[in-house]
Order: C-alpha cells, then sequence, then structure tokens
C-alpha cells in the first residue's frame, strides 16, 4: 500500500470525526468524536513515519495518545460537576448568558 | 497481498464502526462501536510496522479511556436515547467538507514541495521497541517527562473534580434522610 491509501483513509476518519463534533448536542458524544479525530491524525503520523524510514511520527503519535488520555481524565471530571449541577450533558445548557 | 487485503478490510471495518459512533443515538452503541474501532485502528500500526505504537493503543484506549468512558456514563442517564436537535443539516455537510480539504490541503502543500530527510532513522535489525526506546529516552526526554508531569496533573485534577461531594453514600442512608438532604441541597443551590 502506499503512503497516499493511508492518508486518504486518515481523512476519512478525520471527517467522520469533524462532522460528529459539529451535529453532536450531547458533550459525551461530542467526546467520542473528538477521540475519533485524534486517531484518524495517529494513523497519518504512523504513515508518514514508516514510508519516510523516520520514527519521528510515531513519537509524535505516542504524544498525542498521552494528551488525549488527560484529556479525556479532566473532561469527564468536568462532565460529572456540569451534570451534577444541571441535571443534563446537553451543550445547550452551557449557556448562562441570554443573549 | 496479504497487506492490501488487510488494509481494505480494516479500513472497511473503521470506517464503518466510526460511522455508528458518530450517528447513532443510543450512547451505550456509540461506545462499544467506538472501542472496536479503536482496536481495528491498532491493526493499521501492526501494518505499519509500528508494533510498539499498537499495543500502546489497544491498552491505553480501549483499557483505560473507554474504561473510563464507561465509569462516566454511570452517572449519566445513558439507556435513553440522546436527544438532538439539528437546525441546518445541509450547512454541517458543507461546512465539514470544507474545513476538512482546507486542512489537509495545508498540510499536504509544503510536504509535496520538498524532500524531506529521515532525522531519525529506522533500524529494522533492532526492532519497533528497542528503536522507539531510544529515540524516546535520547531527543524526546523533556517532552516525555512533561507528559508525564501532565499526565500526574490531570490525574489530580480527575480525582478532584469527580470526588466532590462524593462523601455522602446514599445507600446509607433511609429514604427520609435522602429526602431531607436533596431538600436542603435545592435550596442552597436556589440561594
Amino acid at each position: 500500500m502506499s503512503l497516499n491509501a493511508y492518508l486518504i483513509l486518515s481523512t476519512i476518519l478525520f471527517c467522520i470525526g469533524m462532522f460528529g463534533v459539529i451535529r453532536r448536542k450531547n458533550l459525551l458524544m461530542l467526546f467520542f468524536s473528538t477521540e475519533i479525530m485524534l486517531n484518524a491524525v495517529n494513523i497519518g503520523l504512523a504513515a508518514v513515519s514508516k514510508f519516510h524510514g523516520d520514527l519521528t511520527g510515531q513519537m509524535f503519535a505516542f504524544f498525542i495518545i498521552a494528551i488525549a488520555a488527560s484529556e479525556v481524565a479532566i473532561g469527564l471530571g468536568l462532565l460529572i460537576l456540569w451534570f451534577k449541577k444541571k441535571n443534563s450533558i446537553d451543550l445547550d445548557t452551557l449557556q448562562n448568558l441570554k443573549g | 497481498m496479504f497487506e492490501i487485503v488487510a488494509f481494505y478490510l480494516f479500513s472497511v471495518l473503521t470506517i464503518v464502526m466510526f460511522c455508528i459512533t458518530v450517528f447513532t443515538n443510543n450512547s451505550l452503541y456509540a461506545l462499544s462501536a467506538l472501542a472496536a474501532g479503536m482496536i481495528f485502528i491498532s491493526a493499521f500500526f501492526f501494518l505499519l510496522d509500528a508494533d510498539f505504537l499498537g499495543a500502546v493503543q489497544i491498552v491505553v484506549y480501549t483499557g483505560a479511556v473507554m474504561a473510563l468512558y464507561a465509569f462516566g456514563m454511570m452517572f449519566f442517564d445513558s439507556l435513553s436515547t440522546v436527544k438532538e436537535r439539528i437546525q441546518n443539516p445541509k450547512l454541517v455537510f458543507l461546512l465539514t467538507g470544507i474545513t476538512a480539504l482546507i486542512i489537509v490541503v495545508i498540510f499536504v502543500a509544503p510536504i509535496v514541495g520538498s524532500n524531506i530527510e529521515a532525522q531519525y532513522p529506522v533500524h529494522p535489525e533492532w526492532g519497533n521497541s528497542q528503536d522507539v526506546g531510544i529515540v524516546l529516552f535520547t531527543k524526546y526526554l523533556i517532552p516525555f517527562e512533561v507528559a508525564a508531569v501532565m499526565l500526574l496533573v490531570a490525574m489530580i485534577g480527575g480525582i478532584i473534580l469527580a470526588g466532590k461531594k462524593m462523601e455522602i453514600s446514599y445507600s446509607e442512608m433511609s429514604e427520609e434522610e435522602i429526602d431531607t438532604f436533596e431538600n436542603q441541597i435545592n435550596q442552597k443551590d436556589a440561594k
């Protein structure tokens, strides 16, 4: 398989994730879509790493995984706090100011 | 031949799983489809000779991240279907396509123009894990330490954020006690 095939796959997955981020109104689903986008980028980085014979891409993928893990921990903590306060995890409840 | 078959099989599976995650209205389906998609993605890492990354993907995503989501979902009413109000679906499709295209063009343009030299070349005779370890602990040592501190901060932050008001156990209280307690909290919030 060529580099292009992997990059196209990565782009398709990224589009799915981005569509989810724009479409979803539920905050938990929004987190899922973010994970999809991070994973799509990881595939692209690993593919570039292999086809250029360079390990830097894999290094960046590792750091992205670390960032994703900490994002989930903090994000879920905030989400639980918000759910306790408002009893809903809908994105529309996040606005307090009426415009 | 084997690589081509595996690539197409796993790309179809991954795309289907992530589409289920994005389009379903049941959050349990979304969670399990996301976990399956993560495992299928690790197959790409194995195909790309990044064995260590594939193992980390399975351990971190399906082991840690999915377990965290599952624990988080116990706090929410996850069995009911997700109600969502979408005002302008065509606009969403258009915006997604345009933004993704622009991002691809931005990132591909400099790569096409210039020849890249490998800064940290791969040594096939060492094996992937050893290669990754040597580069990670020499050239990327400081980012590695910073990532470790970041994970520690995230862990403490997650415990503090999720652990508030957890010293009260509803299972040890009688019905009347719970009612009076919740009334007190509601009065506090109303103030």
